[in-house]
Order: C-alpha cells, then sequence, then structure tokens
C-alpha cells in the first residue's frame, strides 16, 4: 500500500513537473513572438552560453576524437580493418558524440548557472521586482536565454565534428603512422549531408531542452540559498537526463 | 484610490489573509502593521497584482487588477513603484541601469536616462554611486537606490514592504524622512508595511493593524497609540504577554 502511494505520488510530481515545463516553453514561444524583442540580452547571452563554453567544447572535442582513433585503432585491428578509423571517428563524431557533448557541457557550464541566476533572481524578489517594473520576466529573462541556446548549440556542435575529426587525424597520422591521405578519405567518403544536419538539429533540440529546463528550474525556486543550490543541482541533472534520453528517440526517428 | 475588499489569500492548506478590507485614498499614506508571517507582504503583493486572490478583489482607481490580461496589467504597473524588503536590485547592473531601467526599456537614450539617475539618485541622498554595482553598496544605500528605481518612472501609487527593517536607527530615520519627502514632494499615495512602530507613527496618516488574516483596526496614529484594543495594544507595546498568540511559546 506504502509502496503504491509512493508510486503514485512520484508519477504525479512527474507529470506536473512535465506539464509545468510545458506552460513555461509556451509561454516563452508567445513571448518570443512579440514584439519588441530582446535582442541586447539575446546577444549577451549568445556570448554567455556561446562563446564562453568554446574553450571546454574544443577539450572535449579534440580529446573525444582522439580516443577513438585510439580504441578504434587498436580494436579494428584484430580484423584488419584500422584503416577505417576516418570513417569511424567522422560518423560517430557528427552524428552522435558532437552534438551529445556538447550538449552536456553547456548543459553543466551554461544551464547551471542559467538556474542558479534565476533562482537567485527570484529568492532575492529581483523577479517579482522585473514584473512591479512593468517588464515580463519571460520575455526579459527566459526568451534571450532559449533562442541563444538554440542558435549557439548547433554553432559550438559545428567546432567540435570539425576538432574531434582533427583529434582522431592526430592520433591516426602522428601516433599511429597511417597516411593523411588515407584518414581523411575514410573520413569524408562515407559522411553524408544528413549526417551533419541530423547532428546539428539534435544539438538545437537539445540547446531548447537545456535552457527550458534550466531557466524552469531557476524560476520557480523556492527557499533562500538552499532551495537555488537544489535548483541548480536539479537543473543539470533533469538536463542530462533530458538530452540523453531525447538523443536516443531523435536518432530512431531520423534513421528511419 | 485604492479598495481591497474582503481579500482572501491561501497557500496551500495554509489560510493567510481571511478577508482584508482596507482603503487607501489618493494622497494619503497608509501604513500596515502586523507580526512577522502575518501576511503583509502577501498583501502588498495582492496590491500590485503579483498575487491574485483566491476571492475579494483590489481596486485601483476603480478597476479589479486582478482581472486584467498581461497587456493592461504592465500599463497598470507603470502606476507603481515599489520599493521591496531587500531592496532587490538587479544585481548584473549598474546603479544608475537600475534606477532607470523603466525608461531605458521603454526606448529612452542612454545618456539621458543616466541624467534621470542620477537626479533620481539625489533626491534620496545619494551622489557619486551610479556607476557602483549594488554588490558594493551597504543595507542602507541599497534600500535608498531601490527607492530611487521606484520613483524614476513617476509612479502615482509608492509601496514600501518594511523600508526601516534591517537598518541602523539613524538611516532608518532617514528613510521615513524621505518617505515623507516623497508624498510632500511627488504628492503620492502610499502604502507602507512594517513592525517598526516609531516609523509607523512617524510617517502614517493612518494605520491598520493586520491580525490573524484581518484588519482588526484601523485609525490614525494618535487614535492607535491610544486604543483600548487588546490586540492592537499588545502589538504597539511589543509585550509578549496578552491575547496575541505566540506559536511554540505556551502561556
Ligand atoms: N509564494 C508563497 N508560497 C507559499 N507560502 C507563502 C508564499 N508567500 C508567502 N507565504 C506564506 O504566507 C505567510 C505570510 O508571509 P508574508 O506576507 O511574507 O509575511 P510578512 O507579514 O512577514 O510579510 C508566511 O507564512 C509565508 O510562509
Ligand atoms: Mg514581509
Amino acid at each position: 500500500m506504502r509502496f503504491v502511494e509512493l508510486l503514485g505520488s512520484l508519477i504525479i510530481g512527474f507529470t506536473r513537473g512535465v506539464g509545468s515545463v510545458f506552460l513555461l516553453f509556451a509561454e516563452s514561444l508567445k513571448e518570443m513572438l512579440l514584439p519588441p524583442y530582446e535582442i541586447k540580452n539575446t546577444s549577451r547571452q549568445v556570448l554567455e552560453v556561446g562563446i564562453k563554453s568554446v574553450p571546454v567544447v574544443i577539450i572535449t572535442a579534440v580529446f573525444t576524437g582522439m580516443v577513438l582513433a585510439l580504441q578504434t585503432f587498436t580494436g579494428f585491428k584484430r580484423f584488419g580493418a584500422e584503416a577505417l578509423v576516418g570513417t569511424v571517428v567522422s560518423l560517430s563524431i557528427t552524428r552522435e558524440m558532437g552534438p551529445v557533448l556538447t550538449g552536456l557541457v553547456v548543459a553543466g557550464r551554461a544551464g547551471a548557472a542559467m538556474a542558479a541566476e534565476l533562482g537567485t533572481m527570484r529568492v532575492t524578489e529581483q523577479i517579482d521586482a522585473l514584473e512591479t517594473l512593468a517588464t515580463s520576466p519571460v520575455k526579459y529573462l527566459i526568451v534571450p536565454r532559449f533562442v541563444a541556446s538554440v542558435i549557439v548549440l548547433p554553432a559550438l556542435t559545428v567546432i567540435a565534428d570539425m576538432l574531434g575529426i582533427l583529434g582522431g587525424y592526430a592520433v591516426a597520422v602522428w601516433l599511429y603512422g597511417m597516411s593523411s591521405a588515407l584518414y581523411w578519405h575514410r573520413a569524408w567518403n562515407y559522411l553524408e549531408v544528413r549526417d551533419i544536419f541530423g547532428g546539428l538539429a539534435k544539438a538545437a533540440f537539445f540547446g531548447a531542452g537545456i535552457a527550458i529546463v534550466c531557466c524552469h528550474e531557476g524560476f520557480y525556486t523556492e527557499g533562500g540559498a538552499e532551495g537555488v543550490g537544489k535548483a541548480t543541482t536539479g537543473a543539470v541533472v533533469i538536463s542530462f537526463m533530458t538530452i540523453l534520453i531525447s538523443d536516443y528517440f531523435l536518432t530512431a526517428w531520423f534513421l528511419k | 484610490m485604492i479598495e481591497i475588499k474582503d481579500l482572501h489569500k491561501a497557500f496551500g492548506a495554509h489560510q493567510v489573509l481571511r478577508g482584508v478590507d482596507l482603503q487607501v485614498q489618493d494622497g494619503q499614506s497608509v501604513v500596515v502593521i502586523g507580526g512577522s508571517g502575518s501576511g503583509k507582504s502577501v498583501l502588498m503583493k495582492h496590491i500590485i497584482g503579483l498575487l491574485r486572490p483566491d476571492k475579494g478583489s483590489v481596486l485601483i482607481d476603480g478597476v479589479d487588477i486582478a482581472k486584467l490580461d498581461a497587456k493592461h496589467l504592465y500599463e497598470a504597473r507603470k502606476k507603481f513603484g515599489m520599493l521591496f524588503q531587500g531592496a532587490a536590485l538587479f544585481d548584473s547592473m549598474t546603479v544608475w541601469e537600475n534606477v532607470s531601467f523603466v525608461l531605458l526599456r521603454s526606448g529612452m537614450r542612454a545618456a539621458e536616462a543616466k541624467q534621470v539617475a542620477i537626479e533620481k539618485l539625489r533626491l534620496v541622498g545619494l551622489t557619486d554611486v551610479e556607476d557602483l554595482m549594488p554588490a558594493e553598496l551597504s543595507g542602507g544605500m541599497r534600500k535608498r537606490v531601490g527607492l530611487a528605481r521606484a520613483i524614476a518612472h513617476q509612479p502615482q501609487i509608492l509601496l514600501y514592504d518594511e523600508p526601516t527593517t534591517g537598518i541602523d536607527p539613524i538611516m532608518a530615520d532617514a528613510i521615513n524622512d524621505l518617505i515623507i519627502k516623497m508624498r510632500e514632494e511627488l504628492l503620492v499615495t502610499s502604502v507602507t508595511i512594517t513592525h517598526d512602530m516609531h516609523s509607523a507613527y512617524k510617517i502614517a496618516d493612518r494605520i491598520a493593524f493586520l491580525y490573524d488574516g484581518r484588519i482588526v483596526e484601523t485609525g490614525t496614529p494618535d487614535e492607535i497609540r491610544n486604543t483600548s484594543n487588546p490586540l492592537t495594544r499588545q502589538f504597539i507595546t511589543g509585550s509578549a504577554q496578552g491575547p496575541i498568540r505566540i506559536e511554540g511559546l505556551s502561556a
């Protein structure tokens, strides 16, 4: 009986949470379409979410490309297929690792900051103050973060794709002495435009998900400084789950 | 004019307001007194439409603020300036950007808006702070910047949420003087909530005592000072003994 009650309240809580995220999403879309447009705030967020994430994205991508090449080279050697290393790297990075790792990095860095910032603004009544100054907090705070994330994630993913493939090159060519021409040939030959665009579309979706989930957690923070801490942790955990779970379904859908 | 009629508000099972009736005439300064957690801030948030009543209404110049759509609500909010308990300054902006927030949003040029901000800051007794960040200010200065921000768009109604709480007595009295000055110079209607009786006597035309979710007494400062209502008496004299129950303490 206890168990059923607990399960029931978990399901109700989850459903409420999801509903509340979608309501905030709908309101953000409405506010996004209505003028005036928050150009200045959005550019600032592009800088916050995007430009400042570049170094972490670069490091993540380079090492992921390198380790992919390392694994493939040593693993595929067992059946003499190590020449395929370029293909494995380019397909894995563009279709999967580029968008997903970029999403995770941005969620951990910028998403956590969004939740902490909005949460602090909520508990110090700055969000109420915005309302009293005749400004919609959804328009002023959430829309710029949402738009910036949707723009920035695909852009960062392009960088991750290029650097991941270069990281693979470094290991395959410089470490294992593979011919440079062979690496490029294998990397390009089996790569299709839709691999790249599919990856970028996923990245845009992750950007939307991260922004709305993290802003939602921050926006509805309760309970002072402790609440801000909880909101921040919650934002990162839920974003990670959202990215990893939706990734599977988006991939399955794109591959159809 | 502000008319609050039979205002009820609960959060979950917690009934905070149980039928508040209160009127504030134009140009009047009304102070709402009441214990911590008695619902003073909740009452104030209903006046400016940050919260919606479960029952009852708040009329601002005859218009029910809870029935306005988003666009008209934001229009109506321009009539108000609110000073928050913790000042609620935007900590990502400089002092002058805080003060001129509404002006900048409505398209005023930066140079001009900064000039207005400097002028408003001078009105609340601050000079040479316009380029500082809020984190660099003391508590009393933050409140004054909050006040400058609240008056920058020339509101007709000012709401003060515990303007003197948490600052030293001398600064608190300076804030009292500012509140009086605002009313005399800007001719605003004001509602102040506080549990500081010294401040209440000084700035009020009328004092209303909020207890157990209702206004149990209203009167001029003199009437309140000489009240015969045992609840009000106990509150204004600050006694732990009397009819007011303190949760967690047995009599
Ligand atoms: N948004 C809210 N959600 C839930 N409870 C609230 C909310 N705002 C206020 N309360 C509760 O209402 C009561 C009155 O709060 P408040 O008006 O802030 O008191 P005060 O008179 O000290 O200003 C408190 O018990 C508070 O916990
Ligand atoms: Mg309060």
